[in-house]
């Protein structure tokens, strides 16, 4: 018998597609999912216009400062006459690579804390958990600011390194993804602790399966359901510490665009060019609020309790 | 519960120990060197007088041995000198800390307010158009950044309408409570409405699961009048895991009021440490971070006593 | 059945759960007795009905012989040699267990194919395209269809479910099955189906079966042996036959006169009076004398030992005053 011959019928998926139908009615969820596509698809246009419409992001033009929107520049420029519309794009990029990045590293953590913990339970579970306690019992934004502030070179990174764009957004991803797993690491030892009772761990365990084996086999699938839930939540939470901290100056560095380091500048000169400060904080505001309402819906789609 | 409440208290005692470590080690991470700084403004020094004052300072010894040195007086109360206010960290730090703690409890307060007002009136009808329109509210005030809203209220009301100063706590020469009052208005505004929002949603789910509850349903069936049954009833049992939700996110009120404080200009911890991390003034930020940690784990504290408090089956025992 | 090898034995085992209490804290510190002495043999082949109420450690005996459980004090053989982690190894291939709930005991993220290889796929035999054809094999084999092994356990009945379970069982060729009460979940018209399975199997692969059950009725049907169980301890071992026409043990009797059978006019016999004592405090010396109608002095102060009923050598009661 070969493994064509059992294929992955439509069976298979039935699970996600009863959930998918129920998450389907709950219309917030849906407009919450659209939205995100769109603010996708908004940041990706920046290939576009940068390769058939000749846009530069950085391309500076001082003759061309807070130019109103125009035919050339749609959403006008800025403060050094940069297009304003396609560094909303790049920033774009910038800002919700860093959710969805620092996310999943957080979650690994989480994952990593919250199983071993749930699983083992006893000391294991007592270290883990006073370990996750204490974090979450720290401020958060003023320990993401030192963290933020830390000299990389200082930590043996060549000074190269540490100026390039690229040490700017591996930082924040790092920093926030160390900081922000402890809401994870809780419901996933929850529900760890929910699955290892089960008679099918104990059926796997009586053919001599080790606790490893367990883990990636039964309890990953099974605590998936709360980990999509919160993960869309986290990356809401991901894109507004990210924006916090670019404003602050302590994240994304310029010249590259994100949607928190564009407001940085448009601070300064809300007087001058109210506009500037306008667009970047509508574009998070709408990225995080439909990361919340698609994490409602899911709750909603997963938890067959609730019917409405 | 003394027992409960004592290891509580060396819980946090003890995380409070890690972290000022941690915060220790990190802040000699951040850019610049502090005997770098000292002998900048003069223009005499040689390798050898910065190596004296390295000396001096202990700077050539380990961390550890640093850190202990630090904590050993630190724990008698000296936390040394604020580089950039050239006076002694806690003299700096205890007007700021009484700053940001009135901004807290004021907002937290309305915040609080509103979020039982909103959240009772959207429980009653879930699923409603009224509770749709909360919803959406409390969504928003989850979502939205703070200090972007900050910069949004400078803009409309401040620039455009001229309605409340911008920034600082009080105008030069006017010692009057009313501009001191009109000062306080947008940064507690901006604060209470970034944290109305999640309280809003805690107090929704927490009523709506208490008016389904059976007791709540002996009520009415008892005939008590609707309003008694919302309002002491289903309320007295939504209480417990709203204040204790609440109480936990007191703390992290803390990064919202640094931000706030920051965008209004007004000298309280938050800015104080921003400037301080900003302006490589060691002293002042490490000590302000510590204090920042010391408010969230004893407001973490405080949540976990009075759960303990509310909770009937102590309660009643 | 006696000239059968020996498969599996309990030597004295008992199980014990500390439930806290006691030390740092001060309070009284408090042991479950869950098992307490317990010594039985399964032979190749053999079927031996595990009967007792809920609470008489029946499960957590099950949970011993399957690994799940290491015992407190005692020893465990597996043909002949003593349980260690090399003689676990093969034992654990070889012992398999089906649980009561059947909703609970399958992974409800795992295609039937994937539960059902399971076994194999976790000791590494066979590779994965050889585990989907035994899969498949023993799809059938339980009465399943074929297609039954792309679908999910949310598709299946409680049956059907208990079906996959033994299927799953069934799939590293085991020399033994601890079945954990399979049947009290299941509707009585699905459970004769079950039953009856369970026996076509047990003829087909010479299985041994160690089946666990609260039901007298049930065992009558399927097991060759009896070991009942009260309050941890084991109290009567007997042939069914044997058993069933003359139990031993008064418990075994007030047991038997709960228990409706057609054409035999119920006996009026005294029905157990009084609830079974907490296994966190059993009574001294024979557990049962609380609410036995044959109490007398000794039965207060000395535990009864298991030996044979008088004239019946392999009928073994634990009473002082058996039948």
């Amino acid at each position: 018998m070969s493994a064509a011959v059992l294929p992955r019928t439509d069976a298979a998926l039935s699970v996600w597609r009863l959930r998918w139908r129920r998450f389907r009615r709950h219309r917030t969820g849906m407009a919450a999912l659209a939205v995100l596509a769109l603010l996708g698809i908004f940041a990706l246009a920046a290939y576009p216009m940068q390769w058939f419409g000749g846009f530069d992001p950085d391309a500076t033009d001082l003759l061309a400062r807070f130019d109103p929107p125009s035919a050339a520049h749609w959403l006008g420029t800025d403060e050094a006459g940069r297009d304003e519309l396609v560094r909303l794009m790049v920033g774009g990029q910038i800002s919700l690579l860093v959710g969805l990045l620092a996310t999943v590293f957080g979650g690994t953590l989480g994952l990593l804390i919250g199983i071993p913990a749930g699983y083992f339970g006893g000391r294991v579970d007592a270290v883990l958990m006073r370990f996750t306690d204490g974090m979450m019992s720290l401020p958060l934004l003023p320990l993401l600011i030192v963290l933020g502030a830390v000299d990389l070179t200082k930590l043996g990174f060549s000074p190269e390194f540490a100026r390039s764009g690229a040490a700017g957004f591996w930082r924040i991803v790092v920093i926030i993804a160390i900081v922000d797993w402890t809401s994870i690491a809780r419901i996933v030892r929850a529900a760890t602790l929910a699955v290892k009772e089960r008679d099918y761990v104990r059926a796997a365990r009586a053919s001599g399966a080790g606790a490893a084996d367990v883990m990636l086999s039964h309890v990953l699938a099974n605590v998936a359901t709360p980990i999509i839930v919160s993960f869309t939540l986290t990356v809401g939470r991901v894109i507004l510490f990210e924006s916090v901290l670019s404003f602050l100056g302590f994240g994304v560095v310029p010249p590259t665009p994100s949607w928190g380091n564009m407001l940085n500048n448009a601070q300064e000169l809300v007087t001058t060019a109210p506009a500037l400060a306008v667009y970047p904080g509508l574009l998070i505001f709408f990225t995080v609020i439909a990361a919340n309402f698609l994490g409602d819906g899911l709750q909603h789609a997963f938890d067959p309790r609730s019917e409405r | 519960m003394a027992r409960f409440i004592l290891r509580r208290i060396l819980q946090a005692a003890f995380v409070l120990l890690v972290m000022s470590f941690v915060i220790y080690s990190l802040i000699g991470l951040m850019p610049g060197d502090p005997i770098d700084i000292m002998i900048a403004s003069n223009p005499g020094a040689t390798p050898e007088l910065a190596a004296a004052l390295r000396k001096i300072y202990g700077l050539d010894q380990p961390l550890l041995s640093r850190y202990g040195h630090w904590l050993w007086a630190a724990v008698q109360g000296d936390f040394g000198y604020s580089r950039l206010h050239s006076a002694p960290v806690l003299a700096v730090l205890a007007p700021a800390l009484w700053q940001t703690c009135k901004l807290m409890l004021i907002s937290f307060t309305a915040a609080v307010l509103l979020a039982f007002a909103l959240g009772i009136v959207a429980a009653l009808r879930p699923g409603g158009p009224v509770d749709a329109l909360i919803s959406l509210f409390a969504f928003a005030g989850i979502s939205v950044p703070v200090f972007w809203l900050a910069l949004m209220m400078i803009l409309v009301f401040a620039v455009d309408l001229h309605w409340f100063p911008a920034s600082g706590i009080a105008t030069v020469g006017d010692g009057s409570i009313r501009d001191y009052a009109r000062h306080m208005v947008m940064p507690v505004i901006t604060l209470a409405l970034a944290q109305t929002g999640g309280f809003t949603r805690f107090v929704r789910a927490s009523m709506i699961e208490s008016l389904r509850s059976d007791h709540v349903r002996t009520a009415r069936a008892k005939g008590a009048g609707e309003g008694r049954v919302v309002l002491v009833h289903a309320f007295r049992t939504a209480l417990i895991p709203v204040v204790t939700v609440m109480a936990l996110n007191f703390g992290s009120l803390f990064g919202g009021a640094l931000l706030t404080e920051t965008m209004f200009a007004q000298p309280g911890m938050g800015k104080m440490i921003y400037d301080s991390i900003l302006g490589n003034d060691y002293n002042l930020a490490l000590t302000g971070l510590l204090f920042a940690t010391l408010v969230t784990l004893l407001s973490n504290l405080l949540a976990d006593i009075a759960y303990g408090w509310l909770d009937p089956r102590i309660t009643l025992a | 059945m006696s000239a059968a090898a020996e498969l599996v034995a309990l030597d004295r085992i008992s199980v014990q759960f500390d439930l806290g209490g006691g030390g740092f804290l001060g309070g009284r510190r408090r042991v479950l007795r869950a098992a307490q002495d317990v010594s039985f043999s399964i032979a190749e082949g053999e079927t031996l009905g595990l009967v007792g109420e809920s609470g008489s450690g029946k499960s957590t005996l099950g949970n011993v012989v399957a690994g799940l459980q290491p015992p407190s004090a005692g020893t465990l053989r597996f043909r002949g040699r003593a349980m260690d982690a090399a003689t676990w190894r093969e034992a654990r291939r070889s012992i398999q267990i089906v649980f009561q709930d059947p909703f609970g005991a399958l992974d409800p993220r795992m295609p039937v194919s994937d539960i059902i290889a399971e076994p194999l796929r976790i000791r590494c035999i066979g590779s994965t395209a050889g585990r989907r054809a035994r899969a498949a094999e023993l799809v059938e084999q339980v009465g399943l269809p074929r297609d039954a092994l792309n679908r999910y356990p949310h598709e299946f009945s409680g049956g059907q479910r208990q079906r996959i379970a033994i299927a799953r069982a069934l799939a590293p060729a085991p020399a033994l099955i601890v079945a954990d009460e399979p049947l009290s979940a299941l509707d009585v018209s699905i459970q004769s189906q079950i039953l009856n399975l369970m026996k076509d199997l047990q003829e087909a692969h010479g299985l041994a079966f160690l089946f666990i059950t609260h039901d007298l009725a049930v065992v009558n049907h399927l097991v060759d042996r009896v070991a009942v169980l009260y309050l941890g301890r084991l109290v009567e071992l007997a042939p069914r036959a044997e058993l069933f026409a003359r139990p031993s043990h008064p418990y075994t009797q007030a047991l038997l006169a709960s228990v409706p059978r057609i054409g035999v006019r119920r006996h009026r016999r005294p029905a157990i009076s009084g609830e079974m004592p907490s296994p966190l405090a059993p009574p001294p010396g024979c557990v049962f004398h609380p609410r036995c109608p044959k109490a007398q002095d000794a039965c207060r102060h000395d535990v009864p030992a298991l030996a044979p009923a008088p004239g019946r050598p392999a009928q073994l009661a634990a009473c002082h005053f058996k039948d």
